[in-house]
C-alpha cells in the first residue's frame, strides 16, 4: 500500500535522471540475480550432460549431449540411497521431536500464572549464548553410547531456544486471551486449551518452525562429521557428499572415513549436488514464504 | 478468569492448591526441561576439562586440576594465537564486505517500480540461503578449480592466465569472503526491506514536491529511516566477531590452505580436539571463544541500548 503511493509520487516528476537511475538499477539487480543463479545453473547443466562433454569442458549453462547417465548411476548407488534414507529419517524424527519440545516449552511460558516463568525463560535463553562446546558435547554422545548412531544426529539439537522464542511471541501476540478465558469458563484444562485453541490457531508458525527444523537438519553436516564419521552406514546425505567431493582435507579425516581417496567423475559430483538440492528446490516456494514470516516474528523479540 | 485466579493465588499462596490447579503447565515443561538440561547444561560441566590435565583413562572428574596452564599453553604458542587472529581477520573482512551489501540491495529493490521484477529478484537472491555449505562449497570448488573450473576456462579463452583461486592462500581468503557474501546478501535484505516499508510515504511525497531527486530521497529519507535497524544489526554482528562457522570454513577448505587461511578457532578445536585427542586444549580454546563471545554480546547490547536502540537481549 505505502509502496504503491511511493511509486505514484515518483511518477509525478519523471525526469531523464530518474529514468537513467531506473535503468542502471535494473541492470545491476539483474547482474546480482545472475551471480546468485549461475553457479547453480552451471552445475545443473553439468548434471544433465554426458561425462565426455563435461570432461572436455564444453558445458556452460546448458546441458551438452543431454544424458541422464549421472542420475541413473546415483540412483543405482546403494550407499547413496542409504544416505538419502538416513537423511529423510533423521529429518522427520528431528522435526517431530523438535516441534513437540518447542510447543511444550513455549505455551507454558506465555502464562503469567506460571511461577518461576522468568527463571525458566532465562535458563532456556542462556543456551543461545553459551554452551559446552564441541568436546564436552562429543563426550556426552560417547557417554550416552550414541556415537555412530542416527540418534546422535536427532536428539542433541532438538532443543532450540530460538524457535521457542518465536513460538512464544507468536502465541502472545496472535492468540486473543479472551478465547482462552472463554475456554476456561467452559471448564477446559490447560491441555484442552493447548490442543483445541492454541495449536489450531498457530498453524502458520508451526509450519514455519517445522521448516526451520527440517531445512536445518537436512543441510547440516558438521555434527555428522563429529559423531558418525566412522560408521559409513549412518552417513546422512550431506556427509556422504562431503566425502564424495573430497572435502576431507586433513589426514585424520582421510584415515577415519577411509573414503578420502574417492576420485569421482565430474558428472557424478554435479548430479549428487543436484540430488541433495532437489527437495529444497521443490519446497522452495513454501520455504521462502514461511521463512520470511519466521524472520519477522523473530525480529520482534530476538 | 485465569488472571484473576492468579492474583488471588498471590494474595494467599498455598503450594498445594497452586500445583493442583497449575500442574499441567509444569507437566508440559518436563520434557523440554529434560532435553535442555541433558543436551545444553550437562555439556557445560565438561568445561571443567579446560582447567584439567585430561587423561582419557581417568575421565573428566578423575583427571588432575591444573589451573590455567591449558590457557597459558594456548597463549604462548604461535599457532593458537594465529588461529585467533585469523578468526578475527576473516570475520572483520566478512563484516566489511558482507554488512553493507544487504543494505545496498534492499534500497535497490525498493527503488524498483515493477512489482513482478521485484518479486522475481527477491526469489532468486534468497535461494543461496537455503543451500547447505556442502552444496555451496561443491559448486564454487567446481567453478573455481584451476584446470577444470569454468571461471578459469572462460578467462583462459579470453587470453587471460589461469588463476589458482583455491590453492593460493591469499586468493582462497577472498573466495571465502565472496562466497559468504554471496550466500547471505539476499537473505539479509528482508529485515531492511521491512524497515523501509515502515517509512511514511508522506516523507517521500513532500520531498518530491520539493524537487528532490532519487539519490537525495535515498540519502535523506530511506537511509535515516532504517538507521535504527542498521545500528542494531551492526552492533550485533560486532558482538559475533570471534565466532566462527565450522561448516563454512571446513567445506571450502583444502590441503593447501587448511593450516593457513582456513585455520580458524572452529577448525582448530575440531583438529586438536577430535582428530588429535587433546581434549583439554580444545575445550580451553572453546571456553575462551565462548566467554569472549558472551562478553562482546553483552557489551554490544549495552551499547545499542545506550544509543537508544532496542538492544538484542
Amino acid at each position: 500500500m505505502s509502496v504503491q503511493t511511493k511509486q505514484k509520487s515518483h511518477r509525478i516528476h519523471e525526469g531523464t535522471a530518474s529514468r537513467t537511475f531506473d535503468i542502471v538499477n535494473v541492470i545491476l539487480l539483474v547482474l546480482v540475480a545472475l551471480i546468485c543463479l549461475l553457479p547453480f545453473v552451471h552445475v545443473m547443466a553439468m548434471s544433465f550432460s554426458s561425462n565426455s562433454a563435461v570432461i572436455s569442458q564444453k558445458v556452460f549453462f546448458l546441458p551438452v549431449d543431454f544424458s541422464l547417465e549421472g542420475y541413473r548411476m546415483v540412483l543405482e548407488d546403494a550407499s547413496m540411497m542409504r544416505s538419502l534414507g538416513n537423511t529423510v529419517l533423521i529429518t522427520v524424527a528431528f522435526t517431530i521431536i523438535g516441534m513437540t519440545l518447542t510447543i511444550l516449552a513455549a505455551y507454558p511460558l506465555t502464562k503469567r500464572e506460571l511461577k518461576g516463568r522468568s527463571v525458566i525463560a532465562f535458563m532456556f535463553m542462556f543456551t543461545m549464548y553459551f554452551g559446552g562446546g564441541l568436546i564436552p558435547e562429543y563426550l556426552l554422545m560417547n557417554d550416552l553410547k550414541l556415537l555412530n548412531t542416527l540418534w546422535s544426529l536427532i536428539l542433541p539439537l532438538t532443543f532450540s531456544a530460538y524457535n521457542i522464542i518465536i513460538m512464544r511471541s507468536f502465541i502472545e501476540s496472535s492468540i486473543p486471551a479472551s478465547l482462552e478465558e472463554a475456554a476456561f469458563l467452559d471448564g477446559a484444562s490447560y491441555w484442552d486449551i493447548l490442543f483445541r485453541v492454541v495449536l489450531p490457531l498457530s498453524k502458520p508458525v508451526i509450519a514455519t518452525l517445522c521448516l526451520f527444523f527440517a531445512v536445518g537438519r537436512w543441510n547440516a553436516y558438521g555434527d555428522a562429521l563429529y559423531y558418525v564419521s566412522s560408521n559409513s552406514r549412518v552417513y546422512p546425505l550431506q556427509l556422504k557428499l562431503y566425502y564424495l567431493m573430497g572435502m576431507a582435507s586433513d589426514a585424520a579425516n582421510l584415515a577415519e572415513g577411509g573414503t578420502g581417496s574417492y576420485v569421482t567423475a565430474e558428472v557424478i559430483k554435479a548430479t549428487c549436488v543436484m540430488f541433495a538440492t532437489i527437495p529444497i528446490i521443490i519446497l522452495y516456494p513454501f520455504l521462502q514464504r514461511y521463512f520470511v514470516t519466521g524472520i519477522m516474528i523473530g525480529a520482534v523479540k530476538g | 478468569m485465569s488472571v484473576a485466579a492468579s492474583r488471588k493465588g498471590k494474595k494467599a499462596f498455598h503450594a498445594g492448591a497452586y500445583f493442583k490447579r497449575y500442574w499441567p503447565l509444569y507437566a508440559m515443561l518436563v520434557l523440554p526441561m529434560a532435553f535442555c538440561l541433558l543436551f545444553k547444561y550437562w555439556p557445560m560441566t565438561g568445561l571443567a576439562m579446560a582447567f584439567k590435565d585430561y587423561k582419557v583413562v581417568r575421565g573428566i572428574w578423575g583427571s588432575k586440576w591444573n589451573g590455567f596452564s591449558n590457557f597459558q599453553y594456548l597463549f604462548s604458542r604461535a599457532e593458537s594465537i594465529g588461529v585467533i587472529l585469523q578468526t578475527l581477520k576473516l570475520n572483520l573482512l566478512d563484516l566489511l564486505f558482507g554488512f553493507p551489501m544487504p543494505i545496498i540491495l534492499a534500497i535497490m529493490i525498493n527503488e524498483c517500480r515493477s512489482k513482478a521484477f521485484k518479486r522475481i529478484t527477491q526469489t532468486v537472491i534468497y535461494l543461496p540461503h537455503f543451500l547447505s555449505w556442502v552444496i555451496i562449497a561443491s559448486m564454487f570448488i567446481m567453478l573455481l578449480r584451476t584446470e577444470t573450473g569454468i571461471v578459469n576456462i572462460v578467462s583462459a579463452s579470453l587470453g587471460g592466465q589461469k588463476v589458482p583461486y583455491l590453492e593460493d592462500n591469499h586468493l582462497w581468503q577472498i573466495v571465502y569472503i565472496f562466497v559468504g557474501v554471496w550466500q547471505s546478501m539476499g537473505w539479509g535484505t528482508i529485515i531492511y526491506l521491512a524497515a523501509i516499508t515502515g517509512i511514511s510515504s508522506e516523507l517521500y511525497e513532500a520531498a518530491t514536491v520539493d524537487g528532490a531527486g532519487r539519490f537525495a530521497k535515498i540519502w535523506h529519507i530511506t537511509l535515516p529511516g532504517i538507521r535504527g535497524t542498521v545500528v542494531t544489526l551492526l552492533i550485533m554482528n560486532l558482538g559475533r566477531v570471534l565466532g566462527s562457522s565450522f561448516e563454512r570454513v571446513n567445506s571450502l577448505s583444502n590441503p593447501y590452505v587448511v593450516m593457513k587461511g582456513a585455520n580458524v578457532i572452529a577448525t582448530y578445536i575440531y583438529r586438536v580436539g577430535l582428530s588429535q585427542g587433546k581434549y583439554h586444549y580444545a575445550t580451553a580454546m572453546g571456553l575462551f571463544q565462548n566467554v569472549i563471545g558472551i562478553l562482546l554480546i553483552l557489551i554490544a547490547d549495552r551499547f545499542a541500548k545506550s544509543m537508544g536502540e532496542s538492544g538484542l537481549i
